[in-house]
């Protein structure tokens, strides 16, 4: 896995909170273009890692680097567009999807031209006819396209997923698997997606991280899921940690 | 009014200490405290603002107006929500209220520059300037404990602290300040203001007791605004650090609420 181009890379990333270790000695990469599934039992410090990818918080120590270049080189503001993150509660400002849609680009002092929110709205897999619609009007799977295609906006290379179909029905789960995909390939976006559903590691993911407890237990492509050769990921694997 | 006259007038504290004690409310001993704390307080006010009207000297006005904002920034820091360093926050703004409101009223020659005037009108400003803060404080805190997931989502879609708290900022400013706004739209009609029945009582022309209660209360309307404004501003960068993160322990909510 190191010896293909990182998209982020991290050299012994640790964090606490109030003196609680969340991460111990992260050390890895996630490679450029791919997609990469992050499994693990709740509070193994998966979205904490997301959010230090994101800048939304700094390692006590270690360094972490975005495509070769230190983190804290990048101003917060160019960093947050470039690496994008949808998360699984798809929070969403009261109004229209037309005004949330629009969040990233108003922040910039910009609008988002209607064609280009049609067009987002579509890879999405939401007709048009969406954009006019309330918030409140909106089911849990379009909410999540909705985020999806708000986050690509700010055209990332590097999309953080957390958890985004976990609270979703079957069919729109594979709607957004497949539309995860589709903009891998299309756009070359390198993908890291954080899942509690194995099969859906197996099947997305070129590569897997399996941390647990703060650390990095397992690395590898996703097969190692079918067979792994740590003790506590053959454990976690059958379902014995949770 | 004589002290005897005064004297008489603590049977209405008994009537609630009795009501009290009778429905076993439990409020005797703050009712005494709340009496013993009002007459020694007040009467040390009347001395002491005895002294200083007598004295005619600019040092004493400065010095209670300064007793005044202590006081304002004590209080306010015990009752309402903190943020972080919130002390020299609200000592910042209430001089600032101060210092703009009697700029208005003593450069334009509207009122005096004396004692027996800028003393009570600093002391209405700077004390609805803290209650202000409480309510805002308070309002504000809560906003940002609330939705903590929009200044996130703000944060991580490329936007700056000031746009991420946009939203709440703006919300706690409206909610602080509506209250003076609202009590403006129906006073007279309920309740005459106190101040004006002050003067009433004391002999004043009423129209003219009016026109110098209207004068207070678009003084209020100025200290009500730029207070929350003030405090509002001086306070959001305080949860955010210079890499832009959003620093939810420098919030420390209201544990009376």
């Amino acid at each position: 896995m190191l010896s293909l181009e990182a998209a982020i890379q991290f050299k012994n990333v640790s964090y606490s909170v109030n003196g609680d270790t969340i991460l111990t000695d992260i050390t890895g990469s996630f490679p450029k273009g791919k997609i990469t599934t992050l499994v693990g039992p709740s509070g193994a410090g998966k979205s904490t890692l997301f959010k230090l990818c994101n800048g939304l918080k700094s390692p006590d120590s270690g360094e972490i680097l975005i495509n070769g270049k230190k983190i804290d080189d990048y101003d917060p503001v160019t960093l947050r567009r470039f690496v994008g993150i949808a998360l699984q509660q798809a929070t969403m400002l009261s109004g229209t999807v037309k005004k949330n849609i629009s969040i990233p680009m108003i922040l910039q002092g910009k609008q988002l031209p209607e064609e280009r929110a049609k067009e987002l709205l579509t890879v999405v897999g939401l007709d048009e006819s969406f954009l006019s619609r309330n918030i409140k009007d909106l089911s849990g799977g379009q909410r999540q396209k909705l985020s999806i295609a708000r986050t690509l906006v700010n055209k990332p290379e590097i999309l953080l997923l957390d958890e985004i179909t976990s609270s979703l029905d079957r069919v729109s789960q594979q709607d957004i698997e497949e539309l995860i995909v589709k903009i891998n390939k299309e756009f070359s976006t390198t993908i890291i997606w954080i899942t509690h559903n194995l099969q859906q590691a197996l099947d997305i993911g070129d590569y897997t991280w399996v941390m647990m407890e703060g650390e990095v237990v397992e690395t590898g492509e996703s097969s190692l899921l079918e067979a792994p050769t740590n003790e506590r990921v053959r454990n976690f694997v059958r379902g014995e940690v949770e | 009014m004589s002290y005897l006259t005064l004297a008489i007038t603590l049977i209405f504290v008994v009537i609630p200490l009795v009501l009290s004690k009778t429905l076993k409310l439990g409020l005797e001993k703050d009712t005494l405290i709340a009496t013993v704390r009002s007459i020694i307080q007040l009467l040390a006010v009347g001395y002491v603002l005895q002294f200083v009207f007598d004295a005619e000297q600019l040092i004493y006005i400065f010095l209670m107006v300064l007793l005044m904002i202590a006081a304002a920034t004590q209080n306010a820091r015990k009752k309402g929500a903190s943020i972080k360093g919130i002390t020299w926050k609200l000592i910042v703004t209430f001089v600032f209220v101060e210092v703009l409101t009697q700029g208005i009223l003593l450069g334009l020659g509207i009122t005096p520059a004396t004692a027996q005037y800028i003393i009570p009108i600093s002391g209405m400003v700077v004390g609805n300037s803290m209650v202000l803060s409480i309510l805002f404080l308070n309002r504000f805190t809560s906003e940002m404990t609330t939705h903590q997931d929009q200044t996130e989502l703000i944060l991580t879609l490329g936007g700056t602290p000031k746009q991420a708290i946009r939203t709440q900022l703006l919300n706690s400013i409206k909610a602080s300040t509506i209250p003076t706004i609202e009590s403006q739209k129906t006073i007279g009609l309920v309740q005459l203001p106190g101040m004006m029945s002050g003067q009433i009582i004391a002999g004043a022309d009423p129209v003219q007791a009016v026109m110098f209660q209207l004068l207070i209360l678009f003084l209020l309307l100025t200290t009500a605004v730029v207070t929350s404004i003030m405090l509002g501003y001086l306070s959001y960068p305080t949860l955010f650090n210079e890499r832009m993160q959003f620093l939810s322990d420098h919030l420390e909510e209201d544990d009376e609420d």
